[in-house]
């Protein structure tokens, strides 16, 4: 599904990532764990092709198709997704025309209207919004949690064969972590992947993992299974950077 | 025909709506340029009294007299003696539209006009060339005694009240271009509503300059009676021309007590039009006047619709939304004037700039001694989407009464990197993005107009970014 290979990544002259490797198969369930400044966020942007970051070296495949010179609108189409960790405010734009478009240049064929707004409101209903909120303008004013809510509203209506969620638990409440981690497990399936980018364990034991990766210094210095986020829970980054941070600066 | 060929050579693709009819007139002035014998001649043409002759040509002087302005917009390049001052298409005026000629169909058909019938958009006054062409009115207007006609014939039908209130909001020697439309218009709407009539159709009057080198001067005055409730509406587009195009109109309003008039307009001017537009109101006890102003294309745009708040409760509300693509500058802002107690004022000016586009936002508030409990709020927002793009802020403020409670508020934001990473990461093409934030933007004022004028703004604004994303 996706595979990162050597990725080196540079902004404004200086490197964040540095050698990265990561391969997401079908259907799997992917953590990336690590401390501030390991370069988590920076690794979700390149992923979307943010236009800042610049790629010096390394390849990112999704599904067999090299996507390094593709735009974000066109990794979109082809069935990748972030959700932000700081969505950009959109002010006049309602979430419900902001949905549509969206929905209309991802998919092949427009969906009709009377579709679209039973769509909309299904997938709110499973986000426990109030169909109000879908004539709010996009971000503008949203709290914490409603931001986050409105990422997975609109992972849900996009359907994505990738999803990568750049901390998304953080500044989360329990129920709100709920929630979000509900709309994430709705779409978990043979079809689905997800790559999911965090400082801290809690979300995990609503969304299971089927691999996680400890980040550091900007490359993957360990891996395992959802036992290894347990791990790191119990024993802190600081063991981390003793057991591998020599290694990641070599 | 020669300028079919330099149209070739601009390119129709530039401008969609750059189509443009033979010129096939039944009269036009013998020469370009102005002087009291050109001036003689269109109010001789129009069989007009000996009073408006006068007026006319006392309002030449003043024009002559007058410096071009040196602040606002460069018009250097304007030449008067360029210019067309009078051109008139047919001999009679449509009453339906069977009697409109093919021609002038056309025109209308591209611009969606038949459509607009078919929907029963009510009253359609269309300006084709100097003159209007076509002219209906629902029957229970005429039944309530609402007049809606074009200027011309409204001097000719309803002398008194045009004589009353003629020139009485914007003397002719306000400023050069009042002057120069006093002393050479024709066309524009006349309307009266009397007391108490509420209109709920909108009224609406389609505006289009075809031919090269003409100066329109429309003339529009509107007379709101006690009471009483109109929206106007007027939508322009302009064909594309090789020299430069003058657009010089001329808007009273007058809004008797608890009156309200909505002025709404959406210009939409081929990049080399000239638009400097003198609009004023007077909203009288408890009345309120709306000006919702959108500017898109010309070269130039000068305008700064007005509202004197002459009585008390008066109630005056400005809505702009500028746009300046490349090479273009709109000198855009709003006039509010208190001059009795107790009045209240908003003015919200929105300006999107572009390329090498200019906005300026231009506003005066003023606040007279005795205009007690009197508030006013001015927000001006400006979106730019180049790095070169530029928008200047010239807010003046007189406040002579300290009782008094003003707020004024300016904001510059730009597209940013991240707000088009975010959008283009949901599928939407840049293009795609930038016309949602630009239309996001334009929201306060695109809902203030009924749904088929936003639905027009917002597909003119794409249509000018078109091919423009870098």
């Amino acid at each position: 599904m996706l595979k990162i290979d050597n990725l080196h990544v540079e902004i404004e002259g200086g490197e964040i990532l540095k050698g990265l490797g990561l391969e997401v198969g079908k259907g799997e369930i992917h953590a990336i764990m690590g401390p501030n400044g390991s370069g988590k966020s920076t690794l979700s942007n390149v992923l979307m092709g943010h236009p800042r970051y610049d790629v010096t070296d390394g390849t990112i495949e999704f599904m067999g198709e090299d996507v390094m010179e593709l735009e974000a609108d066109e990794r979109a189409r082809l069935g990748m997704f972030l959700a932000f960790q700081y969505p950009s405010e959109v002010p006049g734009v309602s979430v419900a025309n902001f949905l549509r478009t969206a929905v209309n240049s991802v998919r092949e064929k427009e969906l009709a209207p009377m579709e679209m707004y039973r769509l909309i409101q299904e997938k709110m209903k499973i986000m426990q919004m109030d169909p109000k909120f879908a004539e709010r303008y996009l971000n503008e004013g949203f709290s914490g949690g409603e931001k986050k809510r409105n990422e997975i509203l609109q992972m849900l209506m996009l359907e994505p064969k990738l999803a990568i969620m750049d901390e998304t638990d953080s500044g989360l409440d329990i129920d709100a972590l709920q929630v979000v981690s509900k709309g994430v497990n709705e779409l978990r399936g043979p079809e689905f992947s997800a790559v999911i980018i965090t400082h801290y364990q809690r979300i995990l034991r609503y969304i299971e993992p089927d691999h996680v990766h400890v980040m550091l210094d900007g490359r993957i210095v360990t891996s395992g299974g959802k036992d290894l986020a347990l791990t790191l829970e119990d024993k802190g980054y600081d063991w981390v950077r003793q057991e591998f941070g020599s290694a990641a600066q070599s | 025909m020669p300028e079919d060929k330099s149209i070739q050579e601009l390119g129709l693709e530039e401008y969609k709506y750059g189509f443009h009819d033979p010129e096939d007139y039944f009269f036009r002035t013998p020469r370009k340029g102005i002087d009291p014998e050109i001036v003689a001649m269109i109010s001789k043409h129009k069989n007009e009294p000996e009073w408006m002759l006068e007026y006319r040509l006392k309002a030449l002087q003043s024009f002559l007299d007058r410096p071009t302005p040196q602040w606002g917009g460069d018009l250097s390049d304007l030449d008067f003696d360029e210019i067309y001052y009078y051109i008139r298409p047919m001999e009679n005026q449509g009453r339906t539209w069977d009697d409109v000629p093919d021609d002038i169909k056309n025109t209308f058909e591209k611009l969606g006009i038949p459509q607009a019938e078919r929907d029963s958009l009510a009253g359609v006054g269309a300006q084709y060339e100097s003159e209007v062409v076509y002219h209906s009115l629902k029957e229970e207007w005429n039944k309530a005694g609402v007049v809606f006609m074009d200027m011309d014939s409204g001097l000719r039908e309803h002398e008194d009240l045009v004589r009353e209130y003629f020139g009485t909001i914007i003397p002719a020697d306000d400023n050069k271009f009042s002057a120069l439309n006093s002393a050479v218009w024709s066309g524009g709407s006349f309307v009266y509503v009397p007391p108490g009539v509420h209109i709920d159709i909108p009224l609406q009057a389609y505006f289009r300059i075809n031919a090269e080198n003409m100066g329109q001067f429309e003339r529009t005055l509107i007379i709101a009676d006690e009471g009483s409730y109109v929206h106007y509406i007027e939508g322009c587009t302009a064909p594309t021309y090789t020299s430069n195009s003058l657009h010089s109109a001329v808007v009273e309003l007058i809004a008797k007590p608890n009156a309200r008039i909505r002025y709404s307009t959406i210009q939409n001017w081929s990049h080399n039009t000239y638009n400097l537009v003198t609009k004023r109101a007077v909203a009288q006890k408890n009345a309120t006047v709306e000006w919702v102003d959108g500017n898109l294309g010309s070269k130039l745009t000068m305008k700064y619709p007005a509202v004197y708040l002459t009585g008390e409760g008066a109630r005056g509300e400005i809505l702009s939304v500028a746009y300046a693509g490349d090479g273009q500058h709109q000198d855009a802002g709003g006039k509010i004037v208190h001059a009795a107690p107790n009045t209240s004022s908003l003015i919200t000016s929105k300006s999107i700039s572009r390329g090498t586009g200019r906005s300026t936002y231009r506003g005066l508030l003023k606040v007279h001694e005795g205009a007690v409990g009197s508030k006013s709020r001015v927000e001006c927002d400006a979106l730019l989407l180049d790095e070169n793009a530029r928008t200047d802020t010239y807010p003046y403020i007189e406040i002579e009464e300290k009782k008094v409670n003003t707020e004024h508020e300016a904001t510059v934001s730009k597209v940013g990197e991240d707000q088009l990473f975010y959008l283009m990461s949901r599928g939407l093409s840049e293009e795609e993005a930038i016309a949602m934030v630009v239309n996001g933007f334009i929201e306060p004022i695109a809902k203030e107009l009924p749904l088929e004028y936003a639905i027009e703004l917002n597909r003119l604004i794409q249509l000018e970014m078109e091919g423009s994303v870098g």
